[in-house]
This record gives structure tokens, C-alpha cells and sequence, in this order.
């Protein structure tokens, strides 16, 4: 029963708070409501038994891509109004919607009749936490170094984009200009580097 | 009144449903990574609840990989975003078309 009032509660708190981020005209506003409704995501995690991934998703979604995000806005012009092209609003809320139930009868078609077997089942007697521990070390370690990889090479393209020089960017530079750099650092090593 | 796996099934197409709406009428580049957030999210509901009342870990591992592909994504867009604005001062999708000849 308080399961079934969660699922509704948080069921239209998400879908507010995701319609106001896709609707509002204030970027802080849209921010701030996606925040929310990421955390409000991770209670379906919580009633679904999957504890690890509701943890996953609050440190990853509200911790680091939130905040990602608020450090990126810094760089934007956030107070002013966003300005839309909007040629037929109606158009595009029934093309979206429509668009939504295609992709999932398309997924759903082919397995809907067949009955499906588990190739991981669900096992009650050790924590979810450690039960995701097992099956990801196991079964999905080849995909887990990948992302592994992945991420690193996020991490280094994102240092490289928006590096620390904030004034000078290598990836904004024309060639002779990085080249004339690196000639005045090699001659007077004395003036650069400190 | 319990819960079955249509509930999520429909609460994940709705907010599959806002997103697809955010990622159609936004021109700033900015709202339109916020509303590919929310499509993401809500495939992952999805895959939760599918992972539950099938009894099978194999949904929250898709899960677990579509949010790390997510934060990275995150990363290098952003990357890129703060790039493109420092070269031309704006952020909307319209005047991103350099290769109109």
C-alpha cells in the first residue's frame, strides 16, 4: 500500500519537475528542477530493490553531473532569458508523445509474447549491493573495463576543452600561435613556467 | 492495488515523452543536454523495473552503463560547449550552421 502511494507521489513529482525543466525559460531554474527530479528518479530505484543504482544514481547524477553542469553555466550567460523558436507548439508536444509510444511498442513487440528466462537471477539470499558486485565482476567485466576507459578518456578531453588556462586555449589557437608560444618559453626559460 | 511492471512502463514512456518534447523545441544547446538527461533517465526507470519483476540483474547492469556513458557524455559536451562559446559568445543551435553553402 505505502508503495503504491510512493510510485504516484514520486511519479508526479518527477514529471513536474521534468516538465518545468523542459518548459522554463530560466536556465537556473531548469538546472535546480532537473536536480530535483533526479533525486526524486532514485525512489523508483529504492521501490524497485535496486538500492545500488538509487545510490549510483544520487553520487553520479545530483553530485557530479549536477554539478558539472553548474560549473559549465558559469561559463554562459544564465540570466537572461532563453529564447526559443517556437513555430507550432502543439505539433511538437503530439509528435514527442507519439514518437515515445512508437519507440517503446517497437521494443516491446518482439518480446512481449515470448517468455523470457533470466540469465541472472535475482538472488535473495546476499544484498543487492553485493549481489551487482558479483554479476558485474563476473559477467560484465570486459564491458566495465570499457567504461572504465571511457570515462578516462572523458576526463582527458574535457581537461583538454576547458583546460585551466582559461585565457589562452590550445584547441582556440591557430598553429603559428602555439608554435610562436612554445618558441618564446624554449628561448627565455627564465620568464616561463613560474 | 499493487504495483505491476506497466505502472513503470508507462511512467517511463511518459518521461521519455518530455524529454523527446525538450529535445524538439529547444535551440539552446545548453537546455537541450538537460533534456537528453531526462531521456536517459527515463530509460533507466524502465530498465529497473524490468530488472525487478522479471527477476534478472541484467537491467540494472544496462543501467549502470547507461549512466556512466551519460556522465561522460556530460563531460565532453560540456567541453565543447564552453569551446564553442568562447569562439562566437553564443550557445544556440541555429547559428551552428557553418556548412550552409
Amino acid at each position: 500500500m505505502f508503495e503504491v502511494v510512493a510510485f504516484y507521489l514520486f511519479a508526479a513529482l518527477t514529471i513536474v519537475m521534468f516538465t518545468i525543466t523542459v518548459m522554463t525559460q530560466q536556465a537556473l531554474y531548469a538546472l535546480t528542477a532537473m536536480a530535483a527530479g533526479m533525486i526524486f528518479i532514485s525512489a523508483f530505484f529504492f521501490i524497485l530493490g535496486a538500492d545500488f543504482l538509487g545510490a549510483i544514481q544520487i553520487i553520479v547524477y545530483t553530485g557530479a553531473v549536477m554539478s558539472l553542469y553548474a560549473f559549465g553555466m558559469m561559463f554562459f550567460d544564465t540570466t537572461r532569458d532563453v529564447v526559443e523558436k517556437r513555430n507550432n507548439p502543439r505539433f511538437v508536444v503530439v509528435l514527442g508523445g507519439l514518437a515515445a509510444v512508437l519507440i517503446v511498442l517497437i521494443v516491446l513487440a518482439p518480446i512481449v509474447t515470448t517468455d523470457l528466462n533470466a540469465h541472472y537471477p535475482i538472488d535473495v539470499s546476499v544484498g543487492n549491493s553485493q549481489a551487482i558486485g558479483m554479476v558485474l565482476f563476473t559477467k560484465y567485466l570486459v564491458p566495465f573495463e570499457v567504461a572504465a576507459v571511457m570515462l578516462l578518456v572523458a576526463m582527458i578531453s574535457g581537461i583538454v576543452l576547458a583546460g585551466k588556462k582559461m585565457d589562452k586555449s590550445l584547441t582556440l589557437m591557430a598553429d603559428e600561435e602555439i608554435a610562436l608560444m612554445h618558441a618564446s618559453s624554449h628561448h627565455t626559460p627564465e620568464e616561463g613556467g613560474h | 492495488m499493487e504495483l505491476t511492471l506497466n505502472h513503470y512502463l508507462v511512467l517511463s514512456t511518459l518521461l521519455f515523452a518530455i524529454g523527446l518534447i525538450g529535445v524538439m523545441r529547444r535551440k539552446n544547446l545548453l537546455m537541450l543536454f538537460f533534456a537528453t538527461e531526462i531521456l536517459l533517465n527515463a530509460v533507466n526507470v524502465g530498465m529497473a523495473a524490468i530488472s525487478h519483476y522479471r527477476g534478472d540483474y541484467t537491467g540494472q547492469m544496462f543501467a549502470f552503463f547507461i549512466i556512466a556513458i551519460a556522465a561522460s557524455e556530460v563531460a565532453v559536451g560540456l567541453g565543447l560547449l564552453i569551446v564553442w562559446y568562447k569562439r562566437t559568445g553564443k550557445i544556440d543551435l541555429d547559428q551552428m550552421t557553418s556548412m550552409r553553402g
